[in-house]
């Protein structure tokens, strides 16, 4: 038989509901790599063998029943019924962590599920487990996580990117075809960016923030990663719409044109033709990786030779992403992180007895040194004599990103195309220790939030070997038009060399030698100590 | 834009509710004015007759029906409580002195 780990999830639908293949093997097969694969990777906190089994029989139940009920009962389940699916670890399944990443969530069990669980498991989808991040998605390199950094199969020194690297990296690695993901500046679009695979940040309001470990409420947003344009349309399908749990979930109508995306190559070419697409000068910024460049610039360019028209326009405020992001995204965080304080859940030290000694020494050793940072920034930001110089400033600056966003819709465009990230995957360690760097690794992204739009990362090629994704932004609720221009490009590079390569060291990952990502940081650490150039 | 004493790297540890170490304040001290540095770039722009915006899809507020419906049990809202007392949070005592009870 084939590896069914190779499968895309829409091959596993058309298998599933011909009674090829059972949710039960699909979901062993998946479970089993996972498994074995873990230990050189670290993409998963958790693998929930027992409970995915259980849904996998579930799902076999309902797709057997349906089978013999007929075409139209087959129709009326969700394409995600019996396909595996791993989840961030800071979205809540009911009776199982959710850590976020974090040591003061270490052995917390949710008690009930988030909204994008509890519509999963209405579809039939088959839980796998929770996957590795930055704690409390702070970070862009999965490196934050309190439980070790995740490997990039390209490359099992670097990073994934993040803060969703460890969903980036199992779907990647043939561990599951679909994740769940948060982006709050980029988490979904950099990690996918880095490993190769397709991941999208729907419109702020797309999909419901209830049950998700929040960072900054009002950039967030829930979204899919998949290795091809179908399979991520298919999952926010499931996990999209209004939901009266969470206030700021819009009620926009989801489009089931997500689920039928065109299958073949020529007509998917098609989407492409007629297409006004703008290129923003201001994104291709200094510093960034020449080779980056090169791929994007490509990648628009098969576009125009596809049939859209290309268009560079200009989004003045770019510059001010950053500073403004950086002060906005810490003042929420540290009035969210106000709730864990040892007395409801998580973390709690009640050694001294004295009220503030204990609520200091649980928050100060529950949280990592990144999440303290950003705690003291948020909260600095918004003390008395500094809010009108830092949050309320930067709100106003929010305002002239979204403006420049909204003129180019204006103008008539169907979309934006730009880098996702100024760099391809870099070496666990090499930023860890220089926040400002690390935060760099995220101007291209950001600004996306901040306006509150759209935005994907999808596979454009390689440089040095790794992998370098074309982002392309939308206006708001227009995620079915980004697909299908996704899609299109999906379709004109179908033969491109780079399509269809495993990544580079993927193999590496069944060797019981190979060493584990905690590992890997403690000799690049040596390696770095030992003086520049050193690093292997 | 002011840069940040040692003393205020303290004071906000302290309003932020995070105990820290002297090695942590030390090394934030530094940080966090590398960080604030990045902010400057602010201060160029002209936003005295800007709207601030808080958040960026135009919705009104969207109210549910008001019906009772289940929501979590209290056994299920106490299953992570460290310590518990019956159907309560065991909280610390925030109030001094025996008679902490006591109306105010």
């Amino acid at each position: 038989m084939t590896d069914l780990t190779r499968l895309h999830a829409h091959e596993m639908t058309a298998l599933l509901r011909k009674g090829e293949i059972t949710s039960r093997q699909l979901t062993e097969a998946h479970l089993d790599v996972a498994e074995r694969q873990n230990r050189a990777l670290n993409a998963w906190l958790v693998i929930t063998r027992k409970e995915a089994i259980a849904q996998a029989y579930a799902a076999d139940r309902r797709l057997t029943q349906a089978r013999k009920s007929g075409a139209a009962a087959l129709a009326q389940l969700h394409p995600l019924c019996g396909v595996p699916v791993g989840m961030k670890d800071l979205v809540s399944v009911k009776g199982g962590q959710a850590t976020a990443g974090s040591k003061i969530l270490k052995g917390y069990i949710a008690p009930f599920d988030s909204t994008v669980a509890a519509r999963l498991r209405e579809t039939g989808a088959v839980f796998i487990g929770k996957t590795n991040m930055d704690e409390f998605a702070m970070g862009s390199s999965t490196e934050h996580s309190a439980y070790g950094p995740t490997s990039n199969p390209w490359s099992l020194d670097r990073v994934p990117g993040g803060s969703s690297g460890g969903s980036a990296a199992a779907v990647a690695a043939y561990h599951i075809p679909i994740g769940i993901g948060t982006d709050t500046g980029g988490s979904i679009r950099q990690p996918a960016c880095m490993c190769g695979v397709v991941g999208m940040k729907p419109t702020y309001g797309r999909v419901s923030r209830f049950g998700i470990v929040a960072f900054a409420s009002s950039l967030d947003q829930i979204g899919p990663f998949a290795r091809d344009v179908r399979d991520a349309a298919m999952l926010l399908h499931a996990v999209a719409g209004r939901d009266e749990r969470d206030a700021t979930s819009a009620p926009v109508p989801v489009p089931s044109g997500l689920l039928s995306l065109a299958a073949g190559d020529d007509e998917a070419a098609g989407y492409l033709r007629g297409k006004r697409i703008a290129l923003p000068r201001e994104y291709f910024v200094a510093g960034m990786e020449p080779g980056v460049a090169a791929i994007v610039r490509e990648a628009v360019a098969t576009m125009e030779r596809a049939g859209a028209r290309i268009e560079e326009v200009s989004l003045p405020h770019t510059d001010y992403g950053l500073a403004s992001y950086y002060i906005v995204a810490p003042a929420e965080a540290s009035s969210n992180l106000a709730r864990f304080d040892g007395v409801k859940y998580g973390h709690n030290d009640r050694s001294s007895g004295e009220f503030i000694t204990d609520y200091l020494r649980t928050r100060g050793a529950g949280f990592g040194p990144e999440v303290k940072r950003r705690i003291m920034l948020g909260t600095y930001a918004l003390s008395a004599g500094y809010y009108d110089a830092y949050y309320l400033k930067a709100q106003k600056v929010r305002t002239l990103i979204k403006s420049d966003f909204d003129k180019v819709w204006a103008a008539g465009f169907d979309a934006i195309c730009a880098p996702v990230s100024p760099m391809v995957a870099f070496p666990i360690g090499s930023k860890v220790d220089d926040p400002v760097a690390m935060y760099l690794t995220d101007a291209c992204t950001l600004p996306v939030n901040m306006a509150g739009l759209p935005g994907m990362s999808i596979p454009a090629g390689l440089s040095d070997g790794l992998p370098v994704g074309l982002q392309i932004i939308g206006a708001p609720w227009s995620e079915l038009a980004m697909l299908r221009l996704a899609r299109g490009f999906e379709a004109v590079t179908a033969r491109a060399p780079w399509r269809g390569l495993d990544p580079a060291e993927l193999h590496l990952t069944d060797d019981p030698k190979t060493p584990s990502p905690i590992d890997r940081k403690a000799r690049l650490a040596r390696a770095s100590a030992s003086g520049p150039g050193e690093q292997a | 834009m002011a840069a940040l004493t040692r003393a205020d790297v303290e004071h906000v540890a302290h309003l932020a509710r995070l105990g820290l170490t002297e090695d942590e304040l030390a090394r934030l001290e530094g940080e966090l004015n590398h960080i604030l540095d990045q902010y400057t770039v602010l201060t160029g722009l002209d936003t005295d007759h800007i709207a601030p915006t808080a958040q960026t899809i135009e919705l009104a507020n969207i109210l549910r029906d008001d019906v009772v419906r289940p929501s979590l049990t209290v056994e299920e809202a106490l299953s992570n409580a460290p310590e518990r007392s019956g159907s309560h949070f065991v909280v610390p005592a925030i109030l001094g002195g025996e008679s902490a009870g006591g109306g105010a």
